[in-house]
């Protein structure tokens, strides 16, 4: 931290002890070089790696038919006509209580599986992990393994060096432009804003949005990589009250590896750990930290080191797993010569996430399957609140919007009763019957239409509020509405 | 400051900047190299930017403000933007004039595009005297119910938004003259509020009935020309209804009397030359919606 500016003792002066030298404020960063890792984890990664940027990229060209006149595109957040598509479900403005439950979900998805599994979120999928592993691929491809950068950072520039370089950095925003440009997809038609951007046909907020993604891409994967995990993001500090001493956590298994140290071959093992110091999962972490230093703030949980101890224990003829997923109640059971307890699946709080996130998924199908195709909205003419009409009638005039939330065109049916004598009319339609019976409305296909709405009562009518009944002609599934009614009594 | 006197602090080693409370003294500590850096950048900022944007307002012997290399102007922007909104506006509004008022009124996508346009067209041009949703106001005809003065049906407030009533420069305005009969000296004192009662009672509201009886000759001689025999009033005219319970001026015995003694004869000017054929269509629905059309 700073040295203080206050000299509080007057004695700190001259006898006073000798000040510590200036220190500075922040520390500067460490460049890590994480060496290729070979095992299973690292093919699991690969292939996560495989199937997020593959969703990523591809979806937003998948197809999916709705009817005429309604985009086809099977994911899209369509702000123009405010509604958000996901294959076989359409969302309106007025359902977005669904993404905030899919939000929930995912949240407490995220948090069973920490209380189970700890950070596997963070080692796999998290887009930050996935894409600086695939910046640090690009990278190993320009510029070697581990030693072979570390080498090339530390010489002087040649044109070896400045044609790798200019490599790895224009892949890189290759990659961070295709991220950025797939990203303004979702947000529109994918193959028109594909071939407008060539032309210039898509608005200058889609050029906006995609350089913006493109840098941040850049920087954070290419340039911030584990800095984003350990200073950047929420998710590691709250971590530390989802995770418990039960889960399993990619963990050093001191027990069998101390007290560690160099090994000739010579040597026996009688007396000293698994651990022979070559320091082969340091040399692997992407985040530049020593797995047998315990569990950490900055360790992902990515298993890299896992795969890295793993080959080496292979070497030397000693079984695997001196790294591994162990639980902290285990590998401190064994430090005490006691038999480590079973792994517990079904614990309290794992119980309660799951409870919790069936609750919610069921309340969120049956909404879903109940979900209303019609809404009414009633809206009161503010200016002027009542008008007296020739023969002493109060008029009272309304806007209607009739929603509809299916593909097909259709006929609904409004009644408005609660009045005495009441009687109205829709303008721009004929009442076929008497002026208190209901009218017939057609409604377009997938939309809102409004119409405006004259309700009058006999002079002397002292009763306030209306009922407005808005009925499907052919489902009878309905929607009603109150409205105040106003006049001088 | 002067430089002789440097006072370094003795526990960091930084020079003070000789600033002393109670002992407690402040490090002269350099500006943060970010900050610095930033300072630097925006100080050319302003300087490119006083060179591109307008930047100097107009001092004495100027003439103008300076125009900058960019010669930005907002007003000039705004005026732009005004004109593409109009040509944004020229089809639909197209649609508007090729289609008779009914047609519009009827056909729902017009009728929405016409409400649309009329609702703002009225805010801005009409509801300084009408009133928002045209719920009128003291002399100025409330537009929401289904009293008319003239005329009530689309053609007819048509005409009255393009002709104006009472406005002089429109040959083809509505026109009409009341008396002013007391101002004038056309009738006496008693005469006027004899009248004053007879109007009271045609309307249903307490009145005297031999003051009443007393003018009802007069009224046929004087009123019954333009308000009618039964004062049921006469729309080719502009001659208001008396009977009923509508009151532009109000329907106290005072006002009534008013009226008799100086005579109303509000103006609404002609909208043709100020605002285009689509507009006058948008409006003329518009108001026809709102609650009284006929």
């Amino acid at each position: 931290m700073g040295q203080t500016t206050l000299n509080i003792h007057p004695s700190a002066g001259k006898g006073g002890p000798t000040p510590p030298p200036p220190k500075d404020l922040y520390a500067k960063r460490q460049q890590i070089y994480p060496k290729l890792a070979h095992g299973n984890f690292r093919l699991v990664k690969w292939a996560v790696m495989a199937v997020t940027l593959g969703i990523y990229y591809v979806l937003p060209w998948i197809r999916w038919d709705r009817g005429e006149g309604i985009p086809d595109q099977a994911v899209l957040a369509d702000f123009q006509s405010e509604k958000f598509y996901f294959f076989f479900i359409e969302i309106w403005p007025q359902d977005i209580h669904y993404l905030a439950g899919l939000l929930i979900l995912a949240a407490l998805g995220l948090f069973l599986v920490t209380s189970l599994l700890g950070r596997v979120w963070c080692g796999y999928t998290c887009p930050q992990t996935v894409w600086t592993d695939l910046f640090i691929w690009v990278e190993r491809a320009f510029e070697g393994d581990r030693a072979a950068r570390k080498r090339l950072d530390n010489q002087p520039m040649s044109v070896n060096k400045l044609a790798r370089k200019l490599g790895k950095h224009t892949v890189w925003l290759i990659i961070a432009f295709w991220t950025g440009g797939a990203f303004i997809l979702y947000w529109h038609d994918a193959p028109t804003i594909a071939r407008g951007w060539f032309t210039g046909d898509v608005p200058l907020s889609a050029y906006w949005f995609a350089g913006i993604l493109t840098l941040t891409t850049y920087f954070l994967a290419g340039w911030m990589r584990e800095q984003v995990c350990t200073y950047m993001c929420p998710w590691p500090r709250i971590q530390a009250a989802l995770t418990d001493e039960h889960a399993l956590n990619v963990t050093y298994r001191y027990d069998r590896g101390e007290p560690r140290g160099p090994k000739r071959k010579t040597e026996s093992w009688d007396e000293r750990g698994d651990c022979i110091d070559c320091d082969q999962c340091v040399q692997v972490c992407p985040m530049g930290i020593d797995i047998r230093d315990g569990e950490q703030l900055e360790c992902i949980h990515c298993a890299l080191c896992i795969d890295a101890c793993d080959q080496m224990m292979t070497k030397i003829d000693r079984p695997t797993g001196l790294i591994a997923y162990d639980t902290e109640v285990a590998v401190a059971a064994r430090n005490e010569g006691t038999t480590p307890p079973k792994y517990r699946l079904i614990r309290s709080r794992t119980v309660l996430y799951a409870v919790l996130m069936i609750a919610i998924a069921a309340l969120m199908t049956w909404g879903f399957m109940t979900k209303a195709t019609i809404e009414a909205n009633v809206l009161k003419d503010r200016s002027p609140p009542y008008v007296q009409l020739s023969n002493g009638s109060i008029q009272n005039g309304y806007t209607l919007k009739l929603i509809n939330k299916v593909a097909e065109p259709r006929t609904m049916i409004v009644s408005i009763t609660g009045l005495e004598d009441l009687s109205f009319s829709v303008i721009g339609f004929e009442h076929t019957g008497s002026p208190t019976q209901p009218i017939e409305l057609p409604v377009e296909a997938f939309g809102v239409d409004r119409y405006r709405i004259l309700v009058s009562v006999p002079a002397g009518a002292t009763q306030r509020q209306i009922t407005i009944t808005v009925t499907d002609k052919d489902s009878g599934e309905a929607d009603t509405n109150r409205a105040s009614f106003r006049g001088p009594n | 400051m002067s430089n002789e006197h440097k006072d370094i602090d003795d526990h960091s080693g930084i020079e003070t900047t000789g600033h002393s409370w109670d002992g407690i003294k402040e490090l002269n500590n350099p500006l943060p190299r970010w900050w610095l850096i930033t300072w630097y950048i925006t100080i050319v900022w302003a300087v490119i930017y006083m060179i591109l944007m307008p930047a100097i307002p107009a001092l004495p012997g100027m003439g103008t403000n300076t125009k900058g290399l960019r010669n930005h102007s907002d007003r000039d922007l705004v005026a732009a933007a005004v004109v593409e909104l109009k040509e944004a506006r020229t089809e639909q509004s197209a649609t508007l004039l090729d289609a008779s008022l009914e047609e519009i009124e009827t056909n729902r996508d017009l009728q929405q595009f016409a409400l649309a346009m009329g609702e703002s067209l009225f805010g801005d041009n009409c509801a300084t005297c009408h009133g928002a949703g045209g719920r009128g106001a003291i002399g100025y005809p409330i537009l929401a119910d289904d009293v008319w003065l003239w005329d009530g049906t689309l053609d007819g407030i048509e005409y009255t938004l393009r002709h104006g009533i009472r406005h002089d420069a429109d040959d083809d305005t509505r026109f009409s003259l009341m008396p002013s009969f007391g101002r004038d000296k056309l009738l006496s004192a008693t005469e006027i509020d004899n009248l004053t009662e007879y109007v009271l009672r045609a309307s249903g509201q307490e009145h005297d009935t031999e003051e009443a009886d007393m003018a009802a000759e007069l009224f046929q001689q004087q009123c019954a020309s333009c308000h009618g025999a039964d004062a049921k009033g006469d729309r080719l005219q502009g001659a208001p209804n008396l009977t009923d319970q509508e009151w532009l001026y109000g329907s106290t015995r005072q006002a009534i009397h008013d009226t008799i003694y100086n005579a109303r004869n509000s103006h609404m000017p002609a909208w043709q030359d100020r605002l285009d054929d689509a507009s006058i269509k948008a409006l003329a629905v518009y108001v026809h919606t709102l609650g009284g059309g006929e």
